[in-house]
C-alpha cells in the first residue's frame, strides 16, 4: 500500500516534470532545426564556391569573439540600445497621449489624421539629409530617425484602440454618471491598453529595424556603424554579418520583453479569450 | 401615486439602404413605482431600441419619456441598464466593478458596500476575480450587483438572461425575485421569452411587428412563486403567444 503510494507519487512527479519541459522543448526544437539547416546550407555553399570574401558561420563566430575580446562589441550594443531606447521612449511619450486624444476627439482626428497619414509612409532614410541639416552628425540625428519611424505606428494603434472600445462599456460608464477623469482612468485607458501594447511592440520593432539606417550618420559607435564601417574598412564581411546577427538576437530579446507586458493582470482579458 | 416612468408617443425611424425604416410607431405606456413590467415582442421589432430610449441612451424622433415627472434627456444612475451582452468591465476585478459607480463614499465604505452586494448575489469569495475567470451566470450576478449597489430606483433589463443556458436562466429568475422581495425596485424588462415574462412580471405588454406599437397588455395578479405548470400561467402564456401569432399546442 505504502509502496504503491510512493510509486504513484513518483509517477505523478515524473509526469509533472514532463508537463513542464516537454512542450517547451517541442516548441523550440523545430525552430532550432530550421536555423541549423540554414547554417548548414550557408556553410556548404561558401565551401563549395571557395569564396574568399564571404565568410563561413565559423568565421562569423570568430569575428564576434574578436569584438568581444577587444570590448568594442559591448560599446556598439550599448550605443545602439541607448539611441533606440531614447528615440522609442520619446515616441511613446508623444504617441500614446496624442493617439488617445485623436481617438476620443472627433475634431482632433479629422484635423490631424491626414497629416499623420502623409508623414507615415515617408521612409526614415528619406529623413537622413534633413536630420543631418537640423541636428548635425551626432547622437541626436539617429535618435530623431528612430523617433520618427516608431511614433506613427503607436499613434495609429492607439487611435484604433479608442475607436474600437465597445459601446456597452461607454454606456455603462455614462449610466453610473462618473466624472470625465474616472471615465478616462477607469474605462477608456484600460480598454485601449491592450492595443497600446501592440502598438509599442510594433513601434519598438520598427525602431530597432531602422537602427542601421540611423547609425549610418552616427559617430564611431553603434551596431549600424559597425556594419557600415566593417565593409568600408577592408571588406570585413565576417564583422558585417556579426553585426547583423547581434541585431537579430537583440531584436528577439526586445520583443520578448515587450511580450511580458501582455501578461499584466489588467490586460489579460484581451488575450484570455 | 404618480407614475414612475411615463412614455408618450415615441417614434423612431432609422435610415437604411432601402429607405427610411420606421421602427417605433407611437408607443405610450406608464410604469408605476415598484412595478415589474415586461415587454415582449417578435425579434427585430425594436425592443432594445425602445428600452435604450426609455433609459435615456438614445433620443426618440418624436414623443417623450418622463422619469419622476422630469423629461429624460440622458441616462442617470437612478435607472441602471442591464445590457443584453453584459457590460461588466473585463479589466476590473469584481470588487472594482462594484465600486465603479459609487461616488462620494470613503474608500472603506465603498469596499464594504461592494462586498455586501457581492455576497447578496452569491459572489462572496470572488471579489478579487477578473470577469474572464467567471462563468456566464456569475457574470450576470456581478452585473446585477453592480447595478444594485448604487441603489437605483429602476432597473432596465434587456433580455437579461437570454445568453445563459436553460438551467442558469431558471436560477437567475429566482435570484432576481429573491432580490426584488428584499429591495423593492421598479423593473422594466424587454424579452422574447414569454415564459420568463409570465414568471416575473406584474404586467406584460405585447408589441406588434414593425412598425412597432403596443398591441395588448396583460395584468398578472398571480402571486410569487408562480407554478409555470399551473392552469392560470398556461392560459396566460397561450394568450400571449396567440397575440404574437403563435398557436400553442401545449394542451
Amino acid at each position: 500500500m505504502g509502496q504503491t503510494q510512493v510509486a504513484r507519487a513518483a509517477a505523478r512527479e515524473a509526469g509533472t516534470i514532463q508537463l513542464i519541459s516537454m512542450p517547451r522543448l517541442k516548441q523550440v526544437l523545430p525552430s532550432v532545426a530550421v536555423i541549423a539547416v540554414l547554417l548548414g546550407v550557408w556553410w556548404s555553399v561558401v565551401v563549395a564556391t571557395s569564396s574568399v570574401i564571404f565568410p563561413t558561420p565559423w568565421q562569423v563566430v570568430n569575428g564576434i569573439g574578436e569584438l568581444m575580446r577587444d570590448g568594442t562589441l559591448w560599446q556598439h550594443i550599448a550605443a545602439s540600445l541607448f539611441r533606440v531606447g531614447t528615440g522609442f521612449a520619446l515616441a511613446a511619450l508623444i504617441a500614446i497621449p496624442l493617439g488617445l486624444w485623436m481617438g476620443w476627439t472627433r475634431g482632433a482626428f479629422t484635423t490631424l489624421n491626414p497629416l499623420i497619414q502623409m508623414l507615415r509612409p515617408i521612409s526614415p532614410i528619406a529623413w537622413i539629409p534633413i536630420a543631418i541639416l537640423w541636428f548635425g552628425v551626432g547622437n541626436v540625428s539617429p535618435i530623431y530617425l528612430i523617433f520618427i519611424s516608431s511614433v506613427f505606428p503607436m499613434v495609429v494603434q492607439t487611435i484604433a484602440g479608442v475607436h474600437t472600445i465597445e459601446r456597452r462599456y461607454l454606456w455603462a460608464a455614462a449610466n453610473f454618471g462618473v466624472s470625465r477623469y474616472t471615465l478616462f482612468r477607469r474605462v477608456v485607458i484600460p480598454a485601449v491598453l491592450p492595443q497600446i501594447i501592440v502598438g509599442m511592440r510594433i513601434g519598438l520593432g520598427v525602431a530597432w529595424l531602422v537602427v542601421v539606417a540611423a547609425e549610418m550618420i552616427a559617430l564611431r559607435s553603434g551596431l549600424g556603424y559597425l556594419i557600415i564601417d566593417s565593409r568600408n574598412a577592408g571588406n570585413r564581411y565576417d564583422l558585417v554579418i556579426a553585426g547583423m546577427v547581434m541585431i537579430g538576437l537583440i531584436g528577439l530579446m526586445l520583443d520578448g520583453f515587450m511580450r511580458l507586458l501582455e501578461r499584466l493582470k489588467a490586460v489579460r482579458w484581451r488575450y484570455a479569450r | 401615486m404618480p407614475a414612475k416612468i411615463v412614455v408618450q408617443d415615441l417614434t423612431k425611424t432609422f435610415a437604411s439602404d432601402t429607405g427610411a425604416l420606421r421602427v417605433l410607431d407611437g408607443i405610450s405606456f406608464t410604469v408605476d413605482e415598484g412595478e415589474v413590467v415586461a415587454i415582449v415582442g417578435p425579434s427585430g421589432c425594436g425592443k432594445s431600441t425602445l428600452l435604450n430610449i426609455v433609459a435615456g441612451f438614445e433620443r426618440p424622433d418624436e414623443g417623450l419619456v418622463q422619469f419622476d415627472g422630469a423629461t429624460m434627456t440622458r441616462p442617470t444612475s437612478r435607472g441602471i441598464l442591464i445590457s443584453q451582452h453584459g457590460s461588466v468591465f473585463p479589466w476590473l476585478t469584481v470588487q472594482q466593478n462594484l465600486m465603479f459607480g459609487l461616488n462620494g463614499h470613503a474608500m472603506h465604505d465603498k469596499e464594504s458596500l461592494a462586498d455586501r452586494y457581492a455576497a447578496m448575489v452569491g459572489l462572496n469569495g470572488f471579489e478579487a476575480s477578473y470577469p474572464h475567470e467567471l462563468s456566464g451566470g456569475m457574470l450576470k450576478r456581478a452585473e446585477l450587483a453592480r447595478a444594485l449597489v448604487v441603489k437605483p430606483d429602476v432597473l432596465y433589463m434587456d433580455e437579461p438572461f437570454a445568453a445563459l443556458d436553460a438551467l442558469m436562466n431558471l436560477r437567475m429568475r429566482n435570484e432576481l425575485l429573491r432580490i426584488l422581495a428584499k429591495e423593492r425596485h421598479t423593473i422594466l424588462m424587454v424579452t422574447h421569452d414569454v415564459e420568463e415574462a409570465t414568471y416575473i412580471a406584474d404586467r406584460i405588454l405585447v408589441l406588434s411587428p414593425r412598425p412597432t406599437r403596443i398591441q395588448t397588455s396583460f395584468e398578472v395578479s398571480l402571486r410569487h412563486p408562480r407554478q409555470l405548470t399551473s392552469p392560470e400561467v398556461q392560459e396566460l402564456r397561450a394568450a400571449i403567444l396567440r397575440q404574437l401569432g403563435v398557436d400553442s399546442f401545449s394542451d
